[in-house]
């Protein structure tokens, strides 16, 4: 299969990439890892006439933490999420996603920033940032600015984004004392999209009950969603198995999944509960710990 | 009406799409080799390796990110090349099945898939040796577990997945990462 044809620019910074796309508007889309981008291309879902190639712009892919912000550069490939010491030890929830995350090549490949800006529903990145507080960071012609997770995105494919301005980054308070998070897919295969999934951070108190916990879904509605539902009934209370399965039932009752060959709704329904509270389980181990 | 001299069609859609699209000059060493050729921007990695530079061992399976069977090394990572343009790799050291045997010896993993039957048909064969080499490369001693991740991205549609398992684990026994 080819792609139509198309002109080709490789950034050499991100300057340059959002002058491109104020040249050339809609007909133009940015390249990260390609590896959604790629084969929609490929199967002409999508034409863009200029591909504006970010994915080797110096300076991008960095995977930190520098106070109490982890800050990951838009370009950081799956791959770096998946081995950097930093993530592994101290937020592995994101190890988590990006082990489960398409097959060892595509995570060689594919990028954080391009993942979270498609904007799939069954994203695995968005549904995982949905769990923190997370920022992310745009870049556009009249400087940069900051954005919350909880405001990035519109609906299927659509983000917050300008027409002109690219993810450069994405900022997550840092995990506090006593607190742990799990990601848990459901999928057919792998490299298959999550036919459900769910994202649970969770930070208790000195008494062991949950202080706070942000809850994310994937292939739950139209974009990446919070079940925050789940998260108010949660704060306060024990992490008892009455407490997370009660949890698990209201983000399933909140969850608006759309049946396609991975299953029916009631099906998809059914796993959030059960993903929901296997996430909630494991997140409330490693806060244990 | 004549044409003026120099006219040309106005922009516009079908236009922009049928006036000629640049190619573009790239270079990459491939098996330590250096080439440069002229490529159209949508040439795929992989037809890139087959159809310009005719080393063939890098199989095309199922062209939708899959089945693994285009798996080539991009700067020592694993990569499927039908999901990658060549003008991408510009730049890029890229290593096919047919650079990993060294000064006439075959790689300790060919060595090892040879000893262990781990192939059957051997159209996957390329891609799951050469996700295996960067497996070995940054895990000289992978669990089975490990083995079983690194090589999930291809598929064997002869389903061999116990002898390729074994042949990897041989081949790290042996030290050949």
């Amino acid at each position: 299969m080819q792609p139509r044809s198309f002109e080709y620019v490789r950034a050499s910074s991100i300057e340059q990439a959002i002058g491109l796309l104020e040249e050339h508007g809609e007909r133009a889309k940015l390249l990260a890892g390609g590896q959604s981008l790629i084969p929609i291309m490929k199967l002409r879902l999508a034409s863009p006439e200029v591909l504006v190639d970010i994915g080797r712009i110096p300076g991008l892919s960095f995977v930190k933490e520098e106070g109490d912000v982890l800050r990951i550069g838009a370009m950081a490939r799956h791959r770096d999420l998946e081995q950097t010491a930093v993530v592994r030890n101290r937020y592995p929830l994101l190890a988590d996603t990006a082990h489960v995350l398409g097959d060892p090549q595509v995570r060689n490949l594919g990028t954080i920033g391009g993942s979270v800006a498609h904007a799939d529903p069954a994203s695995d990145w968005g549904t995982a940032l949905l769990a923190f507080d997370t920022k992310l960071v745009a870049t556009g012609p009249k400087g940069t600015r900051t954005l919350s997770i909880d405001d990035f995105f519109r609906d299927t494919f659509a983000t917050a984004l300008g027409p002109s301005e690219i993810l450069t980054e994405i900022r997550i308070l840092k995990a506090p004392a006593r607190s742990g998070g799990a990601y848990t897919k459901l999928k057919r295969k792998t490299g298959d999209f999550a036919t459900v999934a769910a994202a649970a951070q969770v930070e208790l108190d000195g008494r062991g009950a949950i202080a706070r916990t942000r809850i994310g879904l994937a292939a739950a509605g139209p974009t990446p969603v919070r079940a925050r539902r789940a998260e108010q009934h949660l704060v306060g209370r024990m992490p008892d198995v009455v407490a997370l399965a009660e949890a698990s039932r209201l983000a399933a009752e909140g969850a608006r999944p759309t049946a396609d060959l991975r299953g029916s709704v009631e099906y998809k329904r059914a796993m959030v509960e059960v993903y929901t509270r296997r996430a909630l389980e494991k997140a409330v181990e490693r806060a244990q710990r | 009406m004549a044409m003026k001299p120099g006219g040309k069609e106005q922009g516009g859609w079908a236009s922009a799409r049928t006036k000629e699209i640049g190619r573009h000059r790239i270079a990459v060493t491939v098996n330590g080799r250096r080439y440069e050729r002229e490529v159209e921007p949508r040439l795929l990695l992989v037809d890139f390796v087959r159809d310009h530079l005719r080393l063939v061992g890098t199989n095309e399976g199922c062209d939708t990110t899959h089945c693994g069977a285009c798996t080539v090394l991009l700067d020592g990572h694993a990569v499927k090349s039908c999901t990658m343009f060549a003008v991408q790799a510009d730049g890029s050291e890229i290593t096919t099945i047919e650079g990993l045997a060294a000064h006439g010896r075959l790689h300790p993993l060919q060595e090892a898939f040879r000893e262990n039957h781990g192939l059957q048909c051997g159209f996957c064969t390329p891609g799951v040796v050469l996700a295996a080499s960067e497996l070995l490369r940054v895990n000289p001693k992978p669990t089975e577990e490990e083995i079983r991740v690194a090589i999930s991205g291809n598929l064997c549609r002869c389903t061999g997945y116990v002898n390729i398992v074994k042949s990897v684990s041989a081949a790290s026994r042996a030290g050949g990462g």
